[in-house]
């Protein structure tokens, strides 16, 4: 098994771009989503995107195929939301270990495809993450600021089970993203960790946080820095920024990030903000541009694409980052000896 | 292509030594992140929010008055602590629910959720249930070997896990560390485990090798603080990267009762452990004097105790003790001290009531060398001598300029640092400036009588309250805080002309210009000066200042006017690092940043957020706050019309002043009478409250100022939706009050109001009733304040006017409650404490032009007109309708039990439109007065 740490040494990776907006191109009706196997189920189950993988495996696992073709290194699963607490919406809290199973497989049968027909180029499947659709730091009644929906034990436990069964269906590593809220994913680390324990295993971590605004803090309200400062506890491979900003907006947020972490950094962002109705339409040309930018100034390791990328986003982005050499995490000017 | 491989080789090798050369300095977060540095001072921890040390913070979470416990923590944030330590054990209390449910709140208000927590618990679970609550990074106080090597590893491994910093006690399964030798054993095994088999980070590690009380009196207890700054030093030295911390007012514990000894104490130990390496640690700012304060007897005989140096060290602090105990009190120190409560078992072993003794010691400093003597002068702000030292200072030195350069400013530098490093409050300095003004006046004389003795200052600075603005207490207070640190001042006072600003910066060839301004349009007369001063090509910075201006207007609307550096501050501790900056030599570099930072505050701030939205004015008419008309009870006033109260007597007034702001004016934040008792500027807020007390009682006396009032009642209707008709005896309507009304969209339900909305319209057949007023205080406050001026006692120059200011509001709420129970009638039996008005607890409302349920200030101008105030009781108003003298107050009565205080909010464009045809004016000029609420 190839290292992806001695990959990250040689080059820049390449991260998949969205799942939904390529689903979207399928259309997928309710039946499409129910498939045969929940054809009577009680409640409705169209835009649970995550329940495609055994519903329309095959076309899971064609949105992988058409990534790594565009040059990807990484794919992500198709587990965005596969916990208890954000399967609830849909009923199907007893789906989540297959769920998220079967998503690890198919994107892992799809990478090894890859890399075998070509083993100078290995290609890994990071198992993705979600925040979940609660938030462990903030009340989501103005009127009850001490109230909270959803505990860090409950999103703990909700999360262990998802990574279990994300290992245990083969991902190479873990991609805990999207974090809006620190808590939240102070929780998933957490489960990982304990995991890691129980099994004796290692396994790579990268932690993707989003930056909401132009305020530059995520929606729970740490800077750049304090975010750093509080997934920085475990040995990670890299922390980073995806969601909510285009590659231009994020760009400052990258720079400060970028300095001041000795891990691996990534970036996702969005293909731009979107237009008046909620589209997402850079180009793959601007964003690429954009890209460029960042690899000029050296401030990424692993780059992909978020909300409203697709294959030719990707493709304009793998061959940029080809033509770059991979950032160096800076070294931070610390004493060597004692602190004083 | 060989090359470019090489060079990612090269780097590939530097990414290699990123293993051993990763940042190791113990960084903490909450919203925003904290390193401790070796550059770092040290780090204070506020730990009032602390059920076993606060007995308040204890008594408001016992009452379940969260509100209140959150306030002690903003308290401490906005005191200056770095970390916020919270602790909830406590036999009454469930422990774990107070922890989750305190920092739950804390996580919802920004301004605390800053800084980084210490959770403090002796309970694991109450640890661990803080733990889960904190998105950021905490710091765990503490673990300990206490149970054992397996809980150790077992606490420690979740608390990494968690992602937190820990403290470790010196403790373990034989009791906590005594000595030194136990101290460094145990802190090096627990260091040696948590890193090699827990592999804790090291500099996650803070060590808490137990400070112990000095001077107890037993024997064994003679190293308790050798031990400590030794241990502490070992540690720093022998287990890399760990941190010390402790809680220091401990030390000194023998002593309680007995302030100056145990500040002194405190103050000694710690200055002593942050040299031996104590980086980190919990102390009360109010428990501890300034080190170079104490004076060198005491801090011998505590630096002898400490240290251990003889024999006979703690008796001899112990005599001194008891010497103090009967200290006359003046010193400015609570020397009061309960006989029992000393703690030192040898009180009274000594003949008590040695006058000499006692009155050598409030007068020690005077004994001190002639430097020591005006700097503790000028610190104290105790003018008694002054003259007296600078005259031997003038005989001493070759000529009478150096004795400013040298002695006072020696003196003014200390002041200055303190300050500057939060040790003195605003209210001290001011004092301080008095006895150097004292003093350079004395000086002056010789001065000029010396041919080229001329004094130089660090800069000129011009000071201007702008056109049409009569508010100047802030703009006076940063000009006396500047003018002692050797700025040369140019006040150019209050309503001052863009010309004359321009005219003077020229001809003085000042080194910065000030704007001062505190009612909304002054705002526009900022931006109007700002636009001249580039005009005529000025190359200085303006700093702008004032309660309505803000960085937001400053970045937005003044800096992309004038191409040299534009800085809003707003305060006056700010004023001096500021104004240093701006006028170092090498400031390009500050410049620069402050433009960038401006910049793209500015960016931020038009990109911001959501966009609100807004309904129609037409839209927001029909959601107008409904009152049922046919049963609302309109009381007719027992007396309509106009009434004007003179020759009143103040005293009178005393009862009803809300004091909470006159705090705020001297930049001392809390809460009257609470603020008497705040640990960080209580003792400050009571001495500026006794100093208020004398001047008012003054005022009293020897009637120093002269309060007028006048009022009127009118019949009254509104019309077409927004507008007030008011009545004459004769019934035409007199004149017209226009309202405006909120027009943000709100949820269902949730009306659009405007005042207009608490008056019966015309078309409801009923009459109803308005008043409005306007009551001053401030006849014969500039008169006094000059006078104070010219007598080189800014103090009082200052005290008089935030008085003045106190006193015309106290009145606008006499005048309102004789109006509900007496004149209107409406609440005949209404009986309402200082506190309930204060709270606006009574029926009916007053609500004031330029304030937020009407911000439209040519109101002003119908009040006027309405009842001839002017005329009758001679308060005028400027063209950007302050009212003068400024200590007044105006505006209207509504008496609707349903009227209440709202904000009005933004509004749009139609509003202001049909706003500027029902005035009579241009479009334009409308948008001049009420720019501040227009959405953009």
């Amino acid at each position: 098994m190839t290292n992806i740490k001695e990959e990250l040494k040689k080059r820049i990776l390449v991260l998949d771009g969205a799942m939904g907006t390529m689903l979207q191109r399928y259309n997928f009706s309710e039946d499409h989503f129910r498939g045969e196997r929940f054809k009577a189920y009680p409640s409705s189950l169209k835009g649970n995107n995550d329940l495609l993988s055994l519903t329309q495996p095959q076309a899971i696992a064609d949105i992988h195929r058409k990534y790594f073709e565009a040059g990807a290194d990484i794919v992500e699963t198709n587990t965005f939301s596969g916990t208890t607490i954000a399967m609830a919406d849909y009923n199907m809290e007893g789906l989540v270990y297959e769920l998220n199973y079967e998503s690890a497989k198919i994107a892992k049968k799809v990478a090894s495809e890859f890399t075998n027909a070509n083993p100078q180029k290995p290609r890994f499947v990071a198992g993705s993450i979600g925040p979940t659709n609660k938030t462990a730091s903030m009340s989501p009644d103005v009127n009850r600021p001490e109230y909270r929906a959803v505990t860090f034990n409950e999103l703990r436990v909700a999360y262990k089970q998802q990574v279990e069964a994300l290992i245990d269906g083969g991902v190479d590593l873990l991609l805990v993203e999207t974090i809006f809220d620190t808590l939240n994913a102070k929780a998933a680390l957490f489960a990982i960790e304990e995991v890691k324990e129980e099994r004796q295993i290692d396994i790579p971590i990268m932690v993707s946080g989003t930056i909401t605004d132009a305020s530059g803090r995520t929606l729970s309200g740490q800077t750049v820095e304090a975010f750093l400062t509080s997934v920085s506890h475990i040995p990670l491979l890299s922390v980073g920024f995806n969601c909510a900003l285009g590659a231009e907006q994020l760009q400052p947020y990258l720079e400060r990030l970028s300095r001041e972490t000795d891990f691996y950094t990534s970036a996702h962002p969005n293909a731009g903000l979107p237009n008046a109705f909620g589209e997402y339409d850079e180009s793959p040309e601007e964003m690429k541009a954009f890209i460029e930018s960042y690899l000029k100034e050296n401030l990424v390791n692993i780059i992909g694409g978020c909300c409203g990328t697709n294959p030719e986003h990707i493709k304009a982005i793998a061959e940029v980052a080809a033509n770059y050499p991979p950032r160096v995490p800076a070294l931070v000017s610390s004493h060597l000896e004692g602190t004083f | 292509m060989m090359l470019e491989e090489d060079a990612i080789k090269t780097k590939v090798d530097v990414a290699g030594l990123r293993e051993t050369a990763v940042q190791k300095y113990l960084t903490l977060s909450g919203l925003e992140p904290l390193v401790v540095t070796p550059e770092s001072n040290f780090i204070n921890v506020g730990e009032r929010t602390n059920v076993t040390g606060s007995k308040k913070f204890l008594r408001l979470i016992k009452a379940d008055n969260y509100d209140e416990a959150l306030s002690v923590a903003r308290d401490q944030v906005e005191g200056g602590a770095q970390i916020l330590d919270v602790n909830m054990d406590e036999g009454m209390l469930d422990g774990k629910e107070a922890m989750v449910k305190f920092l739950n709140l804390i996580a919802s208000e920004p301004d605390i959720a800053r800084i980084p927590l210490m959770i403090d618990s002796s309970k694991w679970e109450i640890i661990e249930a803080g733990l889960q609550v904190a998105q950021g990074k905490c710091v765990v106080n503490s673990i300990s070997l206490k149970e054992g090597e397996t809980e150790f590893k077992r606490q420690a491994t979740l608390v990494k896990r968690y992602g937190a910093a820990v403290i470790v006690m010196a403790f373990d399964e034989n009791g906590q560390a005594d000595t030194y030798q136990r101290r460094i054993d145990i802190c090096k095994r627990s260091y040696d485990i948590l890193v090699n088999e827990v592999h804790f980070a090291p500099q996650d590690i803070i060590f808490d090798p137990n400070i112990f009380p000095v001077a107890t009196g037993m024997d064994e207890h003679r190293l308790n603080a050798l031990d400590f700054f030794k241990a502490t030093k070992w540690i720093r030295k022998n287990l890399p990267y760990a941190n010390v911390s402790g809680g220091v007012s401990n030390v000194s514990f023998s002593f309680r009762g007995n302030t100056v000894v145990r500040e002194a104490i405190n103050s000694a130990f710690l200055y002593h452990a942050i040299q031996h390496g104590m980086n980190l640690g919990i102390v009360n700012p109010a428990m501890l004097e300034v080190y170079d304060e104490i004076p060198k007897d005491l801090l011998q005989l505590v630096e002898d105790v400490l240290f251990d140096r003889g024999e006979e060290a703690t008796q001899k602090l112990l005599d001194f003790a008891e010497e103090l105990m009967d200290a006359p009190v003046g010193t400015g120190r609570d020397l009061s001290v309960r006989a029992s409560a000393g703690g030192f078992g040898r009180v009274g072993g000594r003949a008590s009531g040695r006058n000499a003794d006692r009155m050598q010691l409030a007068n020690a400093w005077r004994d001190a060398s002639l430097q020591e003597r005006i700097s503790h002068a000028l610190v104290k702000g105790i003018d008694g001598f002054i003259i007296e030292d600078v005259e031997e200072a003038r005989l001493a030195s070759g000529k009478p300029i150096e004795v400013i350069e040298g002695n006072l400013m020696i003196g003014m530098n200390v002041v200055g640092d303190l300050f500057g490093s939060g040790k003195m409050f605003l209210p001290q300095v001011v004092k301080s400036a008095r006895v150097m003004k004292k003093a350079v006046a004395y000086l002056q004389p010789f001065i000029e009588a010396e041919k080229g003795g001329k004094q130089e200052f660090a800069g000129k600075i011009l000071m201007a309250t702008v056109k049409g603005d009569v508010h100047d207490i802030g703009k006076n207070i940063v000009s006396v805080v500047l003018g002692c640190n050797n700025y040369e001042i140019i006040d150019l006072g209050v309503m001052v002309p863009p010309e004359k600003i321009v005219e003077t910066a020229i001809r003085e060839n000042v080194d910065i210009i000030g704007l001062s301004g505190l009612i909304t349009p002054s705002l526009d007369e900022m931006v109007y000066v700002s636009k001249s001063l580039e005009k005529q090509g000025f190359k200085i910075p303006l700093i702008i200042g004032g309660a309505t201006t803000s960085r937001a207007h400053t970045s937005v609307k003044i800096a992309p006017n004038y191409s040299n550096t534009v800085v809003h501050i707003n305060d006056a501790s700010r004023a001096v690092t500021v104004v240093g900056d701006l006028l170092n030599k090498n400031n390009k570099v500050y410049k620069e940043q402050i433009r960038e930072e401006y910049d793209k505050f500015r960016e931020q701030f038009l990109k911001r957020g959501k966009k609100k939205d807004y309904r129609t004015i037409e839209d927001a008419r029909k959601r107008k706050f409904e009152i049922d008309w046919n049963t609302s009870e309109l009381i007719k006033p027992k007396h309509l019309g106009i009434q004007v109260l003179e020759d009143f007597d103040l005293k009178k007034l005393e009862e009803f002043i809300d004091w909470s702001p006159f705090f705020r004016s001297w930049d001392l934040h809390g809460k009257y009478p609470d603020i008497l008792e705040d640990e960080v500027v209580g003792e400050q807020a009571v001495e500026l409250f006794k100093d208020a007390k004398v001047l008012l009682n003054r005022i009293f006396d020897e009637e120093l100022l002269e309060a007028k009032a006048i009022f009127g009642l009118f019949a009254a209707n509104s019309i077409n939706d927004d507008d007030i008709e008011v009545y004459g005896q004769d019934g035409k309507h007199d004149v017209r009050f226009l309202t405006l009304r909120q027009q943000l969209q709100k949820r269902d339900g949730v009306p659009n109001i405007a005042l207009a909305d608490f008056i019966a319209p015309k078309s409801s057949g009923k009459e109803d009733y308005m008043g409005c007023f306007c009551v001053t205080t401030g006849f014969g406050c500039e008169a006094l304040a000059k006078e104070f001026q010219t007598n080189l006692d800014d103090y009082n120059s200052i005290m008089i006017k935030a008085l003045a200011d106190r006193l015309a509001e106290a009145f606008a709420e006499y005048l309102h409650k004789e109006v509900r129970t007496n004149h209107w009638g409406y609440a005949k039996n209404e009986s309402l404490s200082n506190a309930d008005l204060i709270k606006e607890s009574y029926k009916g409302i007053r609500p004031a032009p330029g304030y937020p349920a009407c911000p439209d200030h040519l109101e002003k101008s119908t009040i006027w007109k309405l009842l001839n105030v002017e005329e009758r009781i001679g308060v005028k108003l400027t063209e950007s309708l302050a009212m003068w003298p400024s200590a007044s107050v105006s505006g209207y009565y509504f008496g609707n039990p349903e009227a209440k205080y709202f904000g009005l909010g933004k509004i749009t464009d139609d509003q202001l439109k049909d706003y500027a045809k029902r005035r009579g004016i241009s479009n334009e000029e409308a948008e001049k007065w009420l720019s501040p609420n227009l959405a953009t």
